[in-house]
């Protein structure tokens, strides 16, 4: 199977410290593909790298077989790469259909002059985008909370509405920044079964995830990166055995895992 | 030569004020987050009361050193009764709490005082001095001593004194200023006495060229949020650079282009400035986390 | 979906009736003159709450197309013959067109920055409007002509009230459209988060200069009114620093992010210095009294506080 998504020797430096260094991977169509380390070993700038939020001091992104390098994250959006944030970046505002219906975006095709004269086009796209937003939200659980406003929703509900948000877009490939960071044991329950549904609908998933047993339960591949640089990748199986991952977890992340319990 | 002189000498006496007022703004902005267009009233109450403290019969210094006085109080007013309320609120609110408030001190003014335009003496003469060709007043000369003075006391204050490190750590995080017990209100509650005591001072050094009257405080809450923007919001240094920037860009846009545009070209400067740097001359550029 | 299209509906129609039924009882052509003003005000201010409520983009500036439109009518029927209506559209795509130039760097800044930006803008046309005299009549303004339309001379208080109602109506109708509409959700998004809205394909820029040209618009059609009411207009009653800051109160006290807010905002604002003038000279201070007052106890503005209350919930 041909990769959807790689990084060739993607670099980035923030004055001086190399966060992100040389790291090379490969995301195909379906499949699940971690990314783990311990805090600070560049996870969450990769990710920023990728959906074109920093532009790279060196490397390339190829998406479909084109170089995407340092294009914004609007233009990766229409080129079907969506992701969710660790922080959570939601639209309080809005209600939570609203907040789907707004990664329905790339697909509204009506211009601003009929949204001014609400024509009956307009209206109907407004349907068409709102049913969609459901289904996306039935398809994370959330569909009885559609019209509630985003703001009031539990934590683990926001975490899964910016997946059904992202999803609207219809990704070919969906970046996840660690969906479950946060969530009860039910809730990491529903998002795991979301992603494998969602890889299963042949969408590629790149995912941060803190949460170990998730990660070796539904991943394909694991890359694991300490200090910025590539340590080890391969099948969870294989990651887990390996002596220098160990080495890497119990110098630092190990500690942290028993702080968390 | 000597007009160039001369337009730069004008240009740093204007810009020193400028950069009074656009302290001022800084310290509070550090202190609260708060961007208190209340500021340039501040400069007019220092003119405006030693006028008329002055007309009362009060000599002069006791009438400035009053006026100055008065003004800190009403800084200090300021804060307990508008800014402390509205703790919590968004910046835009604060915003147009501070223009009530400019617009409230101003309706002030006018009924304590009145419409009309007030001078006070020059402090030594009005004879000009000539350098160069160029005619100086010598309030100009005092004008810049003491801005220069000013500046110095309280970068000199904020590096050496308890008081200015506990105003730093509060303006570098609030919170943590808390938790290590630096009262944080009254630090704010201070910084808008300090400014409160600039701008009145700013009013009295520059009474003399400009003159004053009761709604002089607009033109110089504009152009002192103007140039802290310029230097950058939140830099001392960057204020008095954005401060003496503007007052430049004025007197050789009036000298050298026309006098009718010299505002616009200082704002057309600080657009270009701000397109170049969107964070200011002297600001830290910040990088969103997510 | 339905219930929202009802209610967006009801509010059409309740501010319609009133507008219609306001002048059974104005016992003056005063009143016909204020309340005139109130839906002129209200215009302007319901295209800037598009940016800055639902955007979430500050303007200090935005008199500055108020100017422009008042100018246009002004300048355009005196200096080139133009019809009235005419001339207001050409001073609306004038506005338009200068918001769209400077939009988009202007609109790449922040916070504070795009304060004093906005605010820059607005004050280099004010001061245009005031040197280029040969053109404006300079800082004590111009006259402006009478309004012709199919034959009629369009004049007096009564007249512009009506027109002015009917502006406002249109008005509303329309940015309920865009608030409902993918524009609307896309730039409610960026209020929000301006990463997020871009990580599902929205043009942040593209979006901030649309709505930043709307409101422009908006503002610039305003100004025509206001023309067309005084019959005199001057740079610093049009397009004045105080007037944008005038016109940014108006909508942060009605409601930012309310459309009604907005009108109520303006109404406010119109009114109020009217009735203190009773108060001859105290007028500024209780102004700004009451600025500050309303602002520290209803920080969400009159309409949103209002709604919260209605609901029940204190926060």
């Amino acid at each position: 199977m041909s990769a959807l998504l790689e990084t060739e020797n993607l670099s980035i430096a923030f004055g001086g410290i190399t966060a992100v260094d040389q790291v090379s991977l490969a995301v195909s169509p379906g499949q699940i593909h971690s990314v783990i380390g311990p805090n600070g070993a560049g996870k969450t700038t990769l990710f920023n790298l990728i959906s074109g939020l920093y532009q790279p001091s060196g490397g390339r992104v190829n998406l479909a077989g084109e170089e995407v390098t340092g294009l914004p994250p609007e233009q990766l959006a229409r080129r079907g790469l969506s992701r969710s944030f660790q922080n959570l970046q939601i639209f309080f505002r809005m209600s939570a259909v609203e907040n789907v219906m707004v990664g329905c975006h790339r697909h509204e095709r009506t211009g601003i002059l009929s949204h001014l004269l609400a024509l009956p086009n307009v209206r109907a796209e407004n349907r068409n985008s709102r049913e969609i937003a459901m289904a996306q939200l039935a398809r994370v659980g959330l569909a009885d909370l559609a019209e509630k406003e985003a703001g009031s929703l539990s934590y683990g509900a926001l975490k899964r509405l910016e997946i059904a948000r992202a999803l609207a877009t219809e990704p070919r490939i969906l970046l996840l920044d660690e969906p479950a960071a946060g969530c009860n044991a039910v809730e990491t329950e529903e998002i795991d079964r979301v992603i494998h549904d969602v890889a299963k609908a042949g969408i590629a998933i790149l995912l941060v995830e803190h949460d170990m047993r998730l990660v070796m339960r539904i991943s394909d591949e694991i890359t694991v990166l300490e200090r910025g640089r590539k340590l080890v990748s391969g099948k969870p199986d294989a990651v887990r055995e390996d002596p220098r991952v160990i080495a890497a977890y119990l110098g630092t992340f190990g500690s942290e895992e028993a702080n968390r319990a | 030569m000597p007009e160039l002189l001369q337009f730069a000498f004008s240009g740093l006496t204007v810009g020193a004020v400028y950069a009074l007022v656009a302290l001022g703004f800084t310290l509070i902005y550090n202190a609260s987050d708060v961007v208190n267009f209340a500021q340039g009233e501040f400069v007019m109450l220092g003119g405006m009361i030693t006028v008329f403290l002055h007309l009362a019969g009060l000599p002069l210094p006791i009438a400035a050193v009053a006026a100055i006085l008065i003004t800190v109080l009403v800084g200090l007013a300021l804060y307990a009764f508008a800014i402390d309320l509205a703790r919590g609120s968004g910046a835009v609110q604060i915003i147009i709490i501070t223009i009530g408030a400019s617009i409230f001190l101003r309706g002030v003014a006018q009924v304590i005082f009145d419409k009309r335009f007030h001078a006070l003496p020059a402090w030594f003469g009005s004879e000009p001095i000539r350098l160069g060709g160029a005619a100086i007043l010598p309030q100009s000369l005092v004008v810049l001593a003491g801005a220069a003075l000013i500046v110095a006391l309280i970068f000199l204050m904020i590096d050496r004194t308890i008081l200015g490190r506990a105003i730093l750590a509060t303006a570098t995080n609030r919170l943590a200023a808390r938790l290590v017990g630096i009262p944080v209100r009254r630090i704010v509650a201070l910084s808008f006495a300090l400014s409160a005591a600039i701008g009145a001072i700013a009013g009295l050094l520059v009474t003399p060229i400009t003159l004053t009257s009761y709604d002089v405080g607009t033109l110089m809450a504009l152009k002192g949020f103007a140039a802290a923007m310029l230097g950058g919001m939140g830099s001392a240094p960057g204020a008095i650079v954005g401060g003496v920037l503007l007052g430049l860009a004025e007197s050789f846009g009036a000298g050298l282009i026309s006098s009718k545009y010299k505002d616009a070209i200082a704002f057309l400067i600080i657009l270009f400035t701000l397109f170049v740097r969107p964070q200011g001359l002297f600001g830290k550029r910040s990088t969103e986390r997510v | 979906m339905e219930r929202l299209l009802r209610n967006r509906w009801a509010l059409v129609l309740a501010l319609a009736l009133v507008l219609a039924a306001l002048p059974l009882v104005f016992p003056s052509n005063y009143y016909f003159r204020v309340a005139a003003l109130v839906n002129i005000f209200a215009l302007a201010a319901i295209g800037l709450n598009l940016l800055m409520g639902y955007a979430g983009q500050v303007s200090l500036g935005h008199a500055g197309f108020m100017g422009i439109g008042a100018y246009a009518v002004a300048i355009g029927a005196s200096r080139f013959g133009l019809n009235g209506a005419v001339a207001m559209l050409a001073g609306a795509a004038i506005a338009g067109l200068l918001a769209f130039l400077v939009g988009r760097p202007i609109l790449r800044l922040k916070g504070h920055y795009l304060a004093v930006a906005t605010l820059g803008l607005g004050l280099l046309i004010s001061m245009t409007l005031t040197n280029e005299a040969g053109w404006t009549g300079g800082p004590d303004g111009m006259a402006v002509p009478r309004l012709e339309l199919f034959g009629l001379r369009l004049r007096g208080p009564d007249t512009w009230y009506m027109i002015s109602a009917g502006a406002l109506v249109l008005g509303v109708i329309l940015a309920l459209n865009l608030i409902e509409s993918p524009t609307g959700r896309a730039m409610r998004a960026i209020h929000d988060s301006e990463i997020a809205a871009r990580v599902v394909g929205v043009d942040v820029a593209a979006y901030k200069l649309k709505i930043f040209v709307i409101s422009a618009i908006y503002a610039s059609i305003a100004g025509s009114l206001m023309a067309f009411l005084n019959g005199h207009i001057t740079p610093d009653g049009t397009a004045g620093f105080l007037r944008s800051v005038e016109l940014v109160t108006m909508v942060v006290l009605g409601g930012l992010g309310s459309v009604l807010g907005a009108i109520v905002g303006a109404a406010m604002l119109v009114i109020l210095p009217q009735a203190l003038t009773i108060f001859h000279e105290y007028e500024h201070l209780l102004l700004g009294l009451i600025i500050m007052a309303s602002m520290i106890l209803l920080p969400r503005g009159v309409i949103p506080s209002l709604l919260a209350r209605l609901r029940g919930g204190g926060a």
